[in-house]
């Protein structure tokens, strides 16, 4: 980015390089908000469809277009000529923001994400933070459609969002939290730039917490708890018809996408492996290529995940993120920095091992509490004796 | 700190645009022919009984305020994770204290009960 804007005011004599700033950020920004949902959401509903068609043996979408690949343009035409209907009991106006916001919130996480070496938005200091902050307003637009909708099965989803999705958010800051303890700083260019070996060697505990809370936070399955269909028929959107709807699907979609690429970031070394340096346009394509792949891995295990888990009941949800997430993600970061200021960890690969061995000891102690209170449970079941709480 | 904002606003204008320009396309070409029978809420095809803004249950705010007690935690120890390389192995010592004190009120809420769905 830097380099194309000195570029920018080199080649047009009598620019000033705010002006080419200005215009390097524009062009970046009208990409990101007009080509990325567009590509991104046709390009995901059909390699979902496909994924979950093969999953459960099925062809999946293959009329429109060769294989299908149209698929999405046609929903995209379909979706614009479908008439909107606000039901006359909603509140207008909250109504008809919610599908905007919530397709905003995820864009503007767009700006923090290092999608290829040197390509970032703004590397703002407080990086991680302002993905977390940001991504609050996507749940607050959940919040208001299911509020505004004035409907019972909205209202009921919207309960759900103030139960699940603020809940998911405290394992993830905390696992956040131990990346930035090891990387030392919050910006996401330096935490990509920490990653001589990727997040997921050195902390696969927090990696895991953090991946469970971010399909969580996403309210995906088997964390759609938001939009059960058996349950809730649609959730806070069975009111959104046409393009509103739409939007809602969009803003789904995208952020499908940034959690995977925010996970690559911080736990998979981002953009970076063999040959991707930010000097070099070779460099800078291979790092796309990498961060791409890296990306779109973890996409398709969500919807590996999606395709083969069931929903879980949502007091398993809440017990799973208070009684068991949240004290491990506390007591990973609690390991890490002790293993980090441990003064005989000297050079990087022992502390390196050192960060492992931490992760592996507190998966060991925390799987061996969960079998420990799961049999204290069932054998108090077995008695009849009422009030144990695992 | 402000250039650093710079393009997220520019972005922020871009990311107005797109709704603004997907619904207004929208309004154009879609059709438009309401009724009131269309228009009722989507219920099981009768008219909803009482209103849905109802209070909610007590149980979503205990949640919210144990949330609210680790959300500030988190907030209070990013700085301390960014300094942590810099600072003397007391820091340690001070986020365990200080972490202490937190779980004790997780397990305070546990013990309550305060963690159960009812």
């Amino acid at each position: 980015m830097e380099a194309i804007i000195t570029w920018l005011s080199a080649i047009i004599p009598g620019m000033p390089p705010a002006t080419a700033r200005l215009i390097v950020y524009a062009l970046y920004s009208a990409a990101l908000a007009f080509m990325a949902p567009v590509a991104l959401v046709v390009g995901y509903t059909y390699m979902e469809r496909k994924v979950l068609a093969r999953i459960q043996d099925r062809i999946g979408p293959n009329m429109a277009g060769p294989l299908g690949l149209l698929q999405g343009f046609a929903d995209a035409v379909k979706m614009l000529t479908k008439e909107d209907v606000t039901p006359t009991n909603a509140d207008r106006t909250i109504f008809n923001i919610a599908p905007a916001l919530a397709t905003i919130a995820v864009l503007l996480v767009f700006a923090v994400l290092p999608v290829a070496p040197g390509v970032i938005g703004s590397d703002l200091p407080m990086g991680v933070i302002y993905v977390i902050a940001v991504g609050g307003f996507g749940e607050l637009a959940v919040l208001m459609a299911g509020w505004a909708s004035n409907n019972k099965f909205a209202l009921l989803s919207a309960f759900r969002v103030v139960a699940q999705l603020i809940a998911y958010e405290i394992p993830m800051v905390l696992t956040i939290l131990t990346v930035t303890l090891v990387a030392g700083s919050m910006k996401m260019g330096d935490i990509v730039a920490a990653q001589d070996v990727p997040f997921i060697v050195t902390l696969p505990v927090a990696f895991l917490i953090f991946f469970l809370a971010s399909i969580a936070e996403i309210g995906r399955s088997p964390f759609d708890l938001l939009e059960a269909e058996s349950e809730i028929v649609a959730g806070f959107h069975v009111e959104y018809s046409g393009m509103k709807f739409a939007f809602f699907f969009i803003g789904e979609y995208m952020h499908l996408f940034v959690a995977a690429g925010v996970a690559a970031t911080l736990f998979l070394g981002g953009w970076r492996g063999p040959g991707a340096s930010p000097d070099t346009i070779l460099g800078v394509v291979l790092g796309f290529i990498y961060f791409s792949i890296k990306t779109n891995i973890l996409v398709f295990v969500m919807m590996w995940v999606r395709g083969t888990l069931f929903r879980i009941r949502i007091d398993h949800l809440l017990d799973l993120n208070w009684k068991f997430l949240v004290p491990v993600s506390l007591l990973t970061m609690l390991a890490v920095a002790l293993v980090l200021k441990l003064p005989v960890l000297g050079s990087p690969i022992l502390q390196w091992g050192g960060l492992l061995l931490a992760n592996i000891i507190v998966a060991a102690v925390s799987l061996a509490a969960v079998v420990f209170a799961a049999r204290r449970s069932q054998s108090a079941a077995l008695r009849g004796v009422a009030g144990v709480d695992s | 700190l402000s250039s650093d904002f710079l393009f997220v606003g520019i972005l922020l204008i871009f990311s107005i645009l797109l709704p603004v320009a997907g619904l207004g396309f929208a309004w154009v070409i879609r059709p438009k022919k309401p009724n009131p029978i269309k228009q009722s809420t989507y219920e099981c095809g009768i008219e909803t009984i009482g209103e849905a803004w109802v209070q909610f249950k007590a149980q979503y705010y205990i949640y919210a305020l144990v949330f609210v007690i680790f959300d500030v935690e988190a907030v209070f120890l990013l700085p301390w994770a960014v300094a942590y390389d810099r600072l003397p192995l007391f820091a340690l010592v001070e986020a365990f204290i200080f972490i202490f004190i937190l779980v004790l009120a997780l397990v305070y809420a546990w013990r309550k009960g305060a963690l159960r769905w009812s």
